[in-house]
């Protein structure tokens, strides 16, 4: 396995006029190569904060992140739906392409079959406000993939999927993610999602946090995030994250 | 189409006319009322005028006066301003929103500049422009500018910050936010501060107008109470309200055709 970027010891304080609010002690972790990893913790412990520091929206205040392969391409999709509401579906779905100035042929071929294999094929010409949530959250993961970076960075991608959808979704995302080989950093509430898409699980604690534990899923049989569910390690995994994320120390 | 929603149509169709006529039915009024006071001397005739006789000061306005020449006169210095205050006001609060620090380091000025009556203004502009038109697209400018600017530049700042974080995310140069976010963004805003601005720019050429002129509708209204023919004031006054009108439902017309697209 590749090790692709290393964080160690990461510490973040925000400062205001006011006050300092540390929102991360310390973190260190390894992302390797075609790894699924999730990140769970409770709310507002930091890990939007996380994946913003990684992704070099927002600046670390002491620790490292060392990259081991140059030019690493993260595609971030944010915790925000934030759609562009002058813009049709299809031009939200290309922007990113449209801002680097990468609207190649094959690129927006991409980003149309994209589209159309998440049941968006039939509202290409239509306006942001006109989608439902699933619709955007969709969308603004399309976005993302479009881009095709080396590393995707999730924040909660799925909340506001029913749980019919978020299930098919997220085995298709698995799908897509494992047969492109990319490597998924991805913040859930949802720890049934967690155990059954990753192959890494890192709990934290509350605010300011720090890691709690790290779990390597082992499975039976790697078949599909659904299948997953009837894993035999699953209740296993399940309650040791639960605890963790219920113990309150 | 269902009878409920017939029944509803229906509905709007006949408040749309109700409001229609009450409009006209006041206007009626309005002018009957004026012309019965004036004949009767109720109200002192040679102050206030009356609708017949405004009526024909301005069909003698028209074959006299050059009543049309003078017409133009102020749409053209309304034009003219109104284009570049807009254009102004644009470029401006591009450049306040670019450099915020300059903005901050600026702001206190702006609201000095904003809260001067800018008709006091007046005498020195003449001085710097000369007493011709100069001066008057000047002066309108001065009114139009900074209420554009703080439309425009309000309307830069009422952007949601998730959309600006995703730029950020994407790695958007400063450029490319400005054009593919900032600006269509804040299109709505931009077009409908329009409204306000064409408003403020015919009160700066009026005023101007009255200041230095020798041609357009503020000169005339100014002739008329130097030689004490308050009949012209009259009738300049209500040629001012046509226009303006006119203006504003046009101004209004350009927004819908620019909001549809
Ligand atoms: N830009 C910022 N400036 C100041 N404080 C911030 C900023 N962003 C986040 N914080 C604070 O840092 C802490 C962690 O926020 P963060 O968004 O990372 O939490 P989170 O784990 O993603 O929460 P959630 O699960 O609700 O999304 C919070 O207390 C938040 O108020
Ligand atoms: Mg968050």
């Amino acid at each position: 396995m590749t090790k692709l970027l290393s964080i160690n010891n990461l510490h973040k304080v925000y400062y205001s006029k006011n006050n300092a609010l540390e929102a991360i002690k310390d973190i260190s972790f390894d992302i390797n190569e075609n790894e699924f990893i999730t990140v769970v913790g409770p709310s507002g412990c930091g890990k939007s904060t996380l994946l913003n520091i990684l992704t070099d929206m927002e600046n670390l205040t002491s620790g490292t992140i060392t990259y081991h392969i140059p030019n690493l391409k993260f595609g971030y999709m944010l915790q925000s739906d934030a759609m562009l509401d002058w813009l049709n579906v299809f031009k939200n779905a290309t922007i990113g392409l449209d801002i680097k100035k990468i609207k190649t042929a094959e690129n927006i071929a991409y980003t149309k079959n994209l589209l159309e294999s998440y049941g968006l094929k039939d509202f290409l010409n239509k306006y942001p406000k006109e989608l439902s949530g699933g619709m955007r959250q969709r969308l603004a993961l399309i976005r993302t993939l479009a881009l095709k970076p080396d590393i995707l960075v999730l924040d909660e991608p799925f909340s506001k999927l029913d749980y019919q959808s978020r299930l098919k979704i997220s085995d298709d995302i698995y799908k897509i993610i494992k047969k492109e080989k990319k490597t998924v950093l991805m913040v859930t509430h949802n720890i049934e999602e967690a155990i059954c898409l990753s192959d890494k699980v890192i709990v934290l604690t509350k605010r300011p946090c720090t890691i709690k534990n790290i779990y390597e899923i082992k499975r039976e049989k790697n078949t599909s995030p659904i299948k997953n569910h009837q894993d035999s390690n699953y209740s296993y995994y399940y309650n040791l994250i639960w605890k963790d994320l219920t113990d309150n120390d | 189409m269902t009878k409920e929603h017939l029944s509803y149509l229906r509905k709007l169709k006949k408040e749309k006319f109700l409001v229609f006529t009450s409009q006209i039915l006041i206007m009626i009024i309005f002018l009957f009322l004026w012309e019965f006071l004036s004949n009767h001397k109720i109200i002192n005739p040679f102050i206030f005028s009356s609708p017949s006789k405004v009526l024909s000061t301005i069909k003698d306005l028209y074959l006299n006066y050059n009543l049309i020449s003078h017409i133009m006169t102020t749409l053209k210095e309304t034009f003219i301003a109104f284009i570049l205050g807009i254009t102004l006001s644009f470029i401006i609060a591009i450049i306040l929103n670019e450099f915020k620090l300059l903005n901050k380091i600026i702001d206190p000025y702006l609201t000095m500049l904003n809260s001067l009556p800018k008709v006091a203004l007046g005498p020195l502009i003449i001085i710097i422009a000369g007493a011709n038109q100069n001066s008057i697209i000047f002066m309108a400018l001065l009114i139009n500018l900074i209420v554009g600017i703080i439309n425009i530049y309000n309307g830069f700042n009422n952007i949601d910050p998730n959309l600006i974080i995703l730029f950020k995310s994407l790695k958007a140069s400063k450029l490319t936010t400005l054009l593919k976010l900032t600006i269509p963004a804040s299109f709505k805003t931009i077009i409908c501060s329009l409204k306000l601005n064409i408003s403020m720019t015919l009160i700066g050429v009026i005023m101007g107008e009255f200041l230095v002129s020798t041609k357009g509708i503020g000169y005339l209204i100014i002739y008329g109470t130097q030689v004490f023919n308050l009949n012209i004031v009259m009738s300049g006054i209500v040629i001012l309200i046509i226009i303006s009108f006119i203006l504003y439902k046009l101004v209004i017309f350009i927004e819908k055709k620019l909001l549809n697209n």
